[in-house]
């Protein structure tokens, strides 16, 4: 199956979607991502058992210490698919590209343009 | 251990507002264990500092370190070349901690990130409860292994008291009522005629009412 999607997203493979830390994700943003989704696999599928929902519960962590700081916590998102779901994947893609060109580049960039 | 929350990032931030290089001291003890002020916590704060700077326009610099203690002399001393060149210094240690570097680090500004809230321990992952209120003069041996002192709403020795409900403390419907729990301990460890004797009131000097505490070991002390 050949999918197009934002070319503009750069994939950053994890084990699991658990092992996301907080760190990962600033880290993303001060490197001057525009915005940042983290793919888990569905509720009740986690491999680990409950990786996707710790990932679940730190990007809402990361997404309130993002309002707090003056990013803005929309710029961050969390997706549950399978592996197998391909078009959702190019699906949440497209609509976290069009979210983020709303919101205009991260402010942590001098010049404008998506990463 | 001691357990301590880090306080909201802007009230951090305010407190570091005229630095432009600081060091941001970790902690492996107690505020490690409670997830407040370990490595993690230390590179996740600077990091969020950098970020709300840079959107400020006034970007800043940080140098991260966690020591093994913050608590013990040897353990800060190894921050001395970290600290020469930093305008401030933000521990994420307990308030011991931060007083302890206040005193090695004697011209730098030296701030908390951390409120210190209580000595205590986790009862799940991510919840910590009070456990001990270092009154100085433990009296665990008489109420079954469990604090009156810290868990009583009102500290009394002599419990319960009249607002003991279907064992909550009348405060809470949340809050066990300590003298509940140590009535029915006493029972099934068959010793309820231990509760029939009437404590005297404390002794409070030994706890903080006399002033600030200090404990020595003479056999240890050299010179
Ligand atoms: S400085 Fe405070 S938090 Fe760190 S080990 Fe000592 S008592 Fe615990
Ligand atoms: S009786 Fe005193 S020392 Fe013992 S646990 Fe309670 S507060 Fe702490």
């Amino acid at each position: 199956m050949r999918l197009q999607y934002s070319p503009n997203i750069r994939i950053v493979e994890m084990p699991c979607s658990g092992t996301i830390d907080h760190r990962v994700i600033l880290q993303a943003f001060e490197d001057g991502a525009d915005g940042v989704f983290v793919a888990g696999c569905l509720e009740g599928d986690c491999h680990f058992q409950r990786g996707n929902l710790r990932a679940k519960k730190r990007v809402q962590a990361v997404k309130k210490l993002l309002d707090e700081i003056g990013l803005g916590g929309e710029r961050l998102e969390m997706y549950n698919l399978s592996s197998a779901m391909g078009p959702r994947f190019a699906e949440i893609a497209n609509e976290m590209t069009e979210r983020i060109r709303q919101l205009g580049p991260s402010p942590l960039r001098k010049e404008g343009g998506a990463a | 251990m001691i357990v301590a929350q880090q306080k909201n990032i802007k009230d951090i931030a305010e407190m570091v507002a005229d630095a432009q290089k600081v060091l941001l001291a970790g902690c492996a003890g107690c505020v490690t264990v409670c997830l407040a002020g370990g490595e993690k916590e230390t590179e996740v704060l600077a990091a969020a500092l950098r970020i709300m700077r840079k959107l400020q326009g006034n970007p800043l610099e940080t140098v991260t370190y966690v020591a093994t203690r913050q608590c013990d002399p040897e353990y800060i001393e190894a921050m001395d070349g970290l600290v020469k060149d930093v305008d401030a210094v933000i521990s994420l240690a307990c308030g011991v901690g931060v007083q302890y570097l206040a005193e090695r680090f004697k011209d730098k500004w030296v701030v908390p990130a951390l409120d210190t809230k209580f000595v205590g321990g986790a009862v799940k992952h991510g919840v910590w409860e009070e456990r001990c209120g270092l009154c100085g003069d433990c009296v665990l041996h008489r109420t079954g292994g469990i604090c009156p002192i810290i868990r009583c709403s009102k500290s009394i020795l002599n419990g319960p008291c009249g607002g003991s409900q279907n064992g909550k403390c009348e405060i809470s419907k949340d809050v066990d009522c300590a003298w509940q729990l140590i009535y029915d301990r006493m029972k099934a460890l068959g010793k309820l005629d231990k509760l029939m004797e009437i404590q005297m009131p404390k002794d409070w000097s030994k706890a903080r009412d006399g002033g600030p505490r200090r404990a020595i070991r003479e056999d240890v002390i050299i010179g």
